[in-house]
């Protein structure tokens, strides 16, 4: 005997098990057609369930493209400043990202597939409990408990196939919403613990704290050159060490002003109750 | 007779294409028994896509139970195992 006629006749002994416990089919059409609306309500779980995921999925995919972008952009930065291997540092993590992303790609298809399966297997369920519940009334209404056994064996049979089916889907794609969940729990952890570098402008990205480091050298040697000029060579090495100072305290507490608005307000007397030596000279 | 794919629904079938059907299921069965993973999937995709071919979709409020059940698309070796090893398998 085939695979085909093996599956079918296992479904139906499981019906077949279930219409022998009814004593009163007619009570039992009742509590069977409780357990469709359970399971049917299930099935819409599911959908929202598998939907979630997807969503998850999506938002970190789009995330990881941010960091991907970020990354590609440190790499041209790092290179025209003549620096490769930072340069090869950010294209190496990048490619890593990269990896990732495709990876969850190919689960984002698979969960949009597994919504489209759901959600068709809820409306053929929900068309299959309608033609039930019609189906029941009629018999419950015209037929004695005798009768109504034979009446509804077919239905019954016909519609806890249909819930069998429905079932598996469920389990199915219950088992592959709590892969991707743990996999996503993963992901954002990885991103939390800076390791995927997602922290767009955060403190551990190290590649853009260096390529900044040297960004402000520039800045300074800039300033240098320029006071040197106003003052004729004459700059202190006290005064220049007060300027590099400044510089310093005002850029972090720019970093700090994009996060919290007072800390940036705190900034200025400090500044101010460092530099009346400097605001003398002057 | 009424062919049920799972995760798909239930399609009618013209009772002539039984033999047809019953040869395509030999090939699935013979490969699900020799352990064959690589004569698995064609088998099954061939099956399928012939189901498909020639069934027409039954009524969505039709209650009639199928004479065949096939697995779904992405069914593996394992899924059909344990299908056919039935109890606990099949839910509701």
């Amino acid at each position: 005997m085939g695979v085909m006629k093996r599956v079918s006749m296992l479904f139906r002994a499981k019906a077949n098990k279930a219409l022998d416990r009814m004593e009163d089919p007619r009570e039992t059409l009742d509590y069977s057609y409780q357990t469709q609306l359970e399971l049917l309500q299930k099935v819409r779980r599911g959908v929202a369930d598998v939907a979630t995921s997807r969503k998850r999925v999506e938002l970190q995919i789009n995330q990881l493209q941010l960091s991907s972008d970020k990354l590609d952009r440190q790499a041209r930065d790092a290179l025209a400043v003549g620096r490769e291997d930072l340069a090869r540092d950010a294209l190496t993590r990048k490619a890593g990202v990269q990896s990732q992303m495709s990876d969850l790609n190919t689960q984002y298809t698979a969960l949009q597939g597994e919504e489209e399966k759901l959600t068709g297997a809820s409306q053929r369920l929900q068309a299959k409990v309608d033609a039930f519940r019609t189906k029941k009334e009629t018999i419950k209404a015209t037929y004695t408990a005798a009768e109504a056994q034979t009446r509804i064996n077919e239905a019954f049979t016909g519609i806890s196939e249909e819930m069998g089916d429905v079932g598996l889907a469920i389990q199915r794609a219950e088992d592959k919403t709590e892969q991707m969940k743990a996999r996503a729990g993963a992901i954002d952890e990885l991103m939390a613990s800076g390791a995927l570098d997602d922290m767009v402008g955060g403190p551990r990205d190290d590649i853009q704290a260096e390529l900044d480091r040297m960004g402000a050298g520039h800045d300074v040697d800039a300033e240098l050159a320029r006071m040197k000029g106003e003052l004729g060579q004459g700059g202190a090495p006290r005064q220049i060490e007060g300027t590099a100072n400044g510089t310093d305290a005002a850029a972090a507490g720019a970093a700090s002003a994009a996060s919290d608005g007072q800390t940036a307000q705190a900034m200025p007397p400090v500044q101010s109750a460092d530099q009346p030596q400097a605001g003398d000279g002057t | 007779m009424i062919v049920r794919i799972l995760g798909e629904g239930q399609l009618h079938v013209d009772d002539s294409a039984s033999h047809e059907l019953n040869e395509l299921d030999a090939k699935l069965e013979a490969a699900v028994e020799r352990n064959d993973e690589s004569g698995f999937k064609p088998a099954l995709d061939e099956l399928l896509a012939r189901v498909r071919a020639i069934g027409r979709p039954a009524e969505p409020g039709a209650l009639e139970p199928s004479e065949l059940i096939l697995p779904g698309q992405d069914a593996t070796m394992a899924d059909v195992r344990k299908l056919l090893a039935g109890d606990g398998v099949i839910p509701g």
